[in-house]
C-alpha cells in the first residue's frame, strides 16, 4: 500500500502463514473425521482412557468377559447436565457412574463402557481434558474400561458444550434373578443414604439457590458397595437407584411392576439438613429430588439388618436405612406415614420445574 | 448456624407431640358440624402433605379456598402472556408453575418448545437483572401473585425505572384477598362458616382490613400459618369462636404478622399499583379485587406496551375448576380428576401448582 518494503520487518514478506493448530477450543474440524479427529482422539482420549481393547482401533471393539456364563445386561444412558461442572462432580464422573450404577442394578458386574461425545464449536480444550481426565478416574475407581468412542462436533449453538452417551455392559451371574418385578409383600426397603444431594448441588452450581448451600452432589460408581451387599446379602429382590424423579418416583415404579404397595415412614428417610432447608427455601419435595448415588434396596425382612451392615461398610453407604416395607394390599401405590399418625400418597413426579441435572 | 436454627425452628412447629395435643384440644372442643375455610393454596398444600385432614373430628370440613394465584389468573390473561411470549425479540420470565397453566391454546411450555424465549425465576428482580443485561431484547415478567408479591413486582418496576431501563416491563396479574373473601362470603352458596386467613399475606397487608368482613357477615376469622402446628392453632381458634359464638378477627401467626403489616412494603405497593375489577379464572369478575400499574407506571405495563389482543378464550368444557375454587364441589367430584386431568396433562389450573386443590388432592390422597 504504498509503504517502503525496505521499512518493514524483512521475515514478513517472506513466509507462508502457518495454519491455527486449535489446541485450545474444539473446531468443527475437530470432528470431521480426518487428521483433526484422530489428534483429538489420540492426545484427548486415548491418552487418558487407554486400554488394550481401544487400542486396537478398529470400527468395532471385542470384549469378552471373566465370567463363562450368564446374562448380559446392557444399559445407555446420555448426559447433558448444565452446568458441566458442579459441586462433588461434573458430566464425566456423572457419564461413567451413572451407566456403571444402571448395568449393577440388576446385580451385574459392569466391566465395559462406550462413550459418545457431542461437542459444541468452541467448547475449550482444557475443560474437555478435564471432564476426560474425571471419566478416566472414576472408570479406575469402578474397574470398568471405555472400549469404544465416538466425537462429533456441532456448530456453535447447537449443544450446550458437551454431550456424553455411555453405554454399560456386564454379566449377571447364573441364578441372579434382580429387578423391580421381584418386590415381594413383607419384604423391607432400603436406602444407601441420604436424598436430594445431587439435584441440590447442581442447583447451586447454577446460581440459583440465591444462597451458599456448601451440598456436595452424592455421584459415584456404586458397584463395590452392591458387589459387597449381595456377597453378603444374595437374596436381594430389587436394586435401583433414585435419579431423576427421586426416590418417591422409583418406588411407584417398583410398587407398579411387582403390583405391591409400599410403605414409608417419614421420620426414617434420611435428608441432610442443608437439602432440608433448600427444600424449604425453593418449595421441593426430597423425595422427588435427583440422587446420582444411592440405591435403593428391597429384600426380605430377615436380611435387612445384614444388608445394612454391608452398605454401611462402603464410603457411599454410611448413612444406609430402613425407611419402609413392602405389602400387598393397595397395589401400585407407595404411602407415606408421617409422625403425626396420618398417611398421605407419595405419587409419581409429574411435571418437571427443575432443569438438566443429569 | 443460621441452617441449624432453621431447622430446629421448624421442628419446632412440626412436633408431633405438640400438633397432636392442639389436635386434642380441637375434639374436646368440637360439639357440631363447621365448615372452615383455608384461603390460602400453601395452607391447602401442607393440610394435605401432613394429612392433618385426617385428624380432625368428623365434624368439621374444611374447604378449600381459591389462593393459589396460579389457578385464578383469568384465561383471558394466560393467553396475552403466551401471545406476548411469542412476539418477535420477546424473553418472558415468569414463576415456573405458570409454564404448565393451560391457556385456550396451548401453554408457556409449548410456546417456548416452539422457540419463544420463555425463562422461569424466582424473583421479579432476576427479570430486571435479565432485561440489564439483554438491551435489545423486550424482557417481560408474568406478575401473577397475591398481595404477597406485589411489593417484588413494585420494586421491579421502581428498579427498572432507577437503571432508566426500556426494555422491561410486567403483565400485572396480582389478585388480593380481602374481596374474594367478599365474593365468597356474599355468595347465596355460600356455607363457610370461618375463614383462617392467609398467614404471608397479612404479613405484607396486616390484618386491619379483616375487622369489618367478620363484622358484616358474622363470621370469625384466624390469621393462619403453614407449619402443622400453626395450622391446628388456627382451626382450634376458629372452632372456639364458633362454639362460643363469638365474632372477631384474631391472629394465630403473631410470629410473623402484625395488625399495621409492613408498612414499608404497602406504601411501596401503593405508589406503584392501583386496585382495579379483575377476572378471576372460574369465578368472574370480583370488583377492586387486583393491582394494576398506576398511570405514572404505564411505561412498565407489558399489557400497554404490546397492545391490547383480540385473542378467543376457550374454557375446557367438563373442568369444575371454578366450583373448586369456590369451595362448592371438591376436586375428586369433577369427572375428569384423576383421568382427563391429571397434573401432567391439566385440564384446568388448579392441577397444575402444587398449591391448586385439586393437584394437593392428586398428590397426597387421589380417589
Amino acid at each position: 500500500m504504498g509503504q517502503d518494503q525496505s521499512q518493514l520487518p524483512h521475515i514478513q514478506g517472506l513466509i507462508c502463514p502457518l495454519p491455527h493448530t486449535h489446541t485450545e477450543t474444539v473446531v468443527i474440524g475437530h470432528g470431521s473425521g480426518g487428521s483433526m479427529t484422530r489428534d483429538l482422539i489420540a492426545n484427548i482420549f486415548q491418552a487418558r482412557l487407554n486400554n488394550t481393547i481401544l487400542a486396537e482401533g478398529n470400527d468395532a471393539a471385542r470384549i469378552h468377559f471373566a465370567e463363562p456364563t450368564g446374562i448380559i445386561a446392557v444399559s445407555t444412558d446420555t448426559h447433558v447436565v448444565s452446568p458441566l461442572f458442579f459441586p462433588g462432580g461434573d458430566i464425566g464422573r456423572l457419564a461413567v457412574s451413572g451407566t456403571v450404577n444402571d448395568v449393577a442394578m440388576l446385580g451385574a458386574h459392569p466391566s465395559y463402557l462406550t462413550a459418545g461425545f457431542v461437542l459444541e464449536e468452541g467448547f475449550p480444550i482444557d475443560q474437555l481434558v478435564k471432564i476426560v481426565e474425571s471419566m478416566a478416574e472414576t472408570c479406575q475407581e469402578a474397574g470398568v474400561q471405555i472400549v469404544a468412542g465416538d466425537t462429533k462436533v456441532v456448530e456453535k449453538g447447537k449443544a450446550d458444550g458437551v454431550f456424553i452417551n455411555t453405554a454399560g455392559f456386564g454379566v449377571i451371574p447364573v441364578g441372579r434373578q434382580i429387578g423391580g418385578q421381584y418386590a415381594q409383600p413383607g419384604d423391607a426397603v432400603l436406602i444407601s443414604g441420604s436424598l436430594g444431594e445431587h439435584s441440590i448441588a447442581v442447583l447451586q452450581a447454577r446460581g440459583e439457590l440465591g444462597f451458599e448451600s456448601g451440598i456436595q452432589s452424592d455421584v459415584a460408581p456404586l458397584n463395590h458397595m452392591i458387589g459387597d451387599l449381595l456377597a453378603a446379602v444374595p437374596e436381594v429382590h430389587v436394586l435401583r437407584d433414585p435419579t431423576r424423579g427421586g426416590l418417591g418416583t422409583s418406588l411407584n415404579e417398583i410398587a407398579c411392576q411387582s403390583n405391591v404397595s409400599i410403605h414409608l415412614e417419614e421420620h426414617l428417610i434420611p435428608v441432610k439438613p442443608d437439602v432440608r432447608v433448600a427444600c424449604e427455601m425453593l418449595g421441593f419435595d426430597p423425595l422427588y429430588l435427583a440422587n446420582e448415588g444411592k440405591v435403593i434396596v428391597i429384600l426380605p425382612e430377615n436380611s435387612a439388618e445384614t444388608a445394612l451392615a454391608a452398605l454401611k461398610k462402603s464410603p457411599y453407604g454410611t448413612l444406609s436405612a430402613r425407611i419402609g416395607t413392602v405389602a400387598e394390599r393397595d397395589p401400585g401405590q407407595v404411602l407415606l406415614h408421617t409422625a403425626f399418625g396420618t398417611t398421605r400418597m407419595i405419587s409419581m413426579l409429574s411435571g418437571e420445574i427443575l432443569p438438566r441435572i443429569c | 448456624m443460621v441452617k441449624q436454627d432453621t431447622t430446629a425452628l421448624l421442628a419446632s412447629y412440626r412436633a408431633a407431640d405438640r400438633v397432636k395435643q392442639v389436635i386434642e384440644k380441637i375434639h374436646q372442643r368440637t360439639s357440631r358440624p363447621w365448615s372452615l375455610m383455608e384461603i390460602c393454596g400453601g395452607q391447602t398444600h401442607a393440610i394435605m402433605q401432613y394429612g392433618l385432614d385426617q385428624l380432625l373430628p368428623g365434624e368439621i370440613e374444611l374447604v378449600h379456598g381459591p389462593g393459589c394465584p396460579v389457578c385464578v389468573t383469568s384465561l383471558a390473561l394466560i393467553d396475552q402472556a403466551l401471545w406476548i411470549a411469542q412476539q418477535p425479540d420477546v424473553i418472558f420470565t415468569s414463576f415456573g408453575d405458570m409454564l404448565r397453566v393451560p391457556g385456550s391454546h396451548g401453554d408457556l411450555f409449548s410456546v417456548r418448545a416452539g422457540g419463544a424465549q420463555v425463562r422461569v425465576v424466582y424473583s421479579p428482580m432476576d427479570a430486571v437483572k435479565i432485561a440489564a443485561t439483554n438491551p435489545d431484547k423486550q424482557v417481560v415478567f408474568f406478575g401473577i401473585g397475591f398481595e404477597t408479591t406485589a411489593p417484588a413486582n413494585a420494586m421491579a418496576v421502581l428498579q427498572a425505572e432507577k437503571m432508566v431501563l426500556q426494555n422491561f416491563s410486567i403483565l400485572p396479574a396480582i389478585v388480593l384477598v380481602p374481596p374474594a373473601m367478599h365474593a365468597i362470603l356474599s355468595s347465596p352458596n355460600n356455607r363457610i362458616q370461618g375463614f383462617l386467613a392467609a398467614g404471608h399475606v397479612c404479613a405484607v397487608m396486616g390484618y386491619w382490613q379483616y375487622p369489618p368482613i367478620a363484622e358484616q357477615y358474622q363470621t370469625p376469622i384466624v390469621v393462619t400459618g403453614f407449619e402443622p402446628l400453626d395450622l391446628v392453632n388456627g382451626i382450634y381458634r376458629t372452632i372456639d369462636m364458633l362454639e362460643s359464638g363469638r365474632v372477631a378477627v384474631e391472629n394465630a401467626y403473631p410470629r410473623v404478622v402484625t395488625y399495621e403489616g409492613n408498612q414499608v412494603a404497602q406504601k411501596i405497593i401503593d405508589q406503584v399499583f392501583e386496585p382495579v375489577d379483575r377476572n378471576w379464572r372460574g369465578i368472574g369478575t370480583i370488583p377492586e379485587s387486583g393491582f394494576d400499574l398506576r398511570e405514572t407506571y404505564q411505561f412498565y405495563d407489558a399489557a400497554h406496551r404490546f397492545g391490547s389482543t383480540d385473542i378467543d378464550t376457550a374454557e375446557s368444557e367438563v373442568c369444575i375448576a371454578g366450583l373448586v375454587l369456590q369451595g362448592i364441589k371438591k376436586p375428586f367430584e369433577c369427572p375428569a380428576f384423576g383421568t382427563a386431568c391429571t397434573p401432567l396433562n391439566p385440564l384446568g389450573a388448579p392441577m397444575v401448582s402444587s398449591e391448586g386443590a385439586c393437584a394437593a388432592y392428586y398428590t397426597y390422597k387421589r380417589g
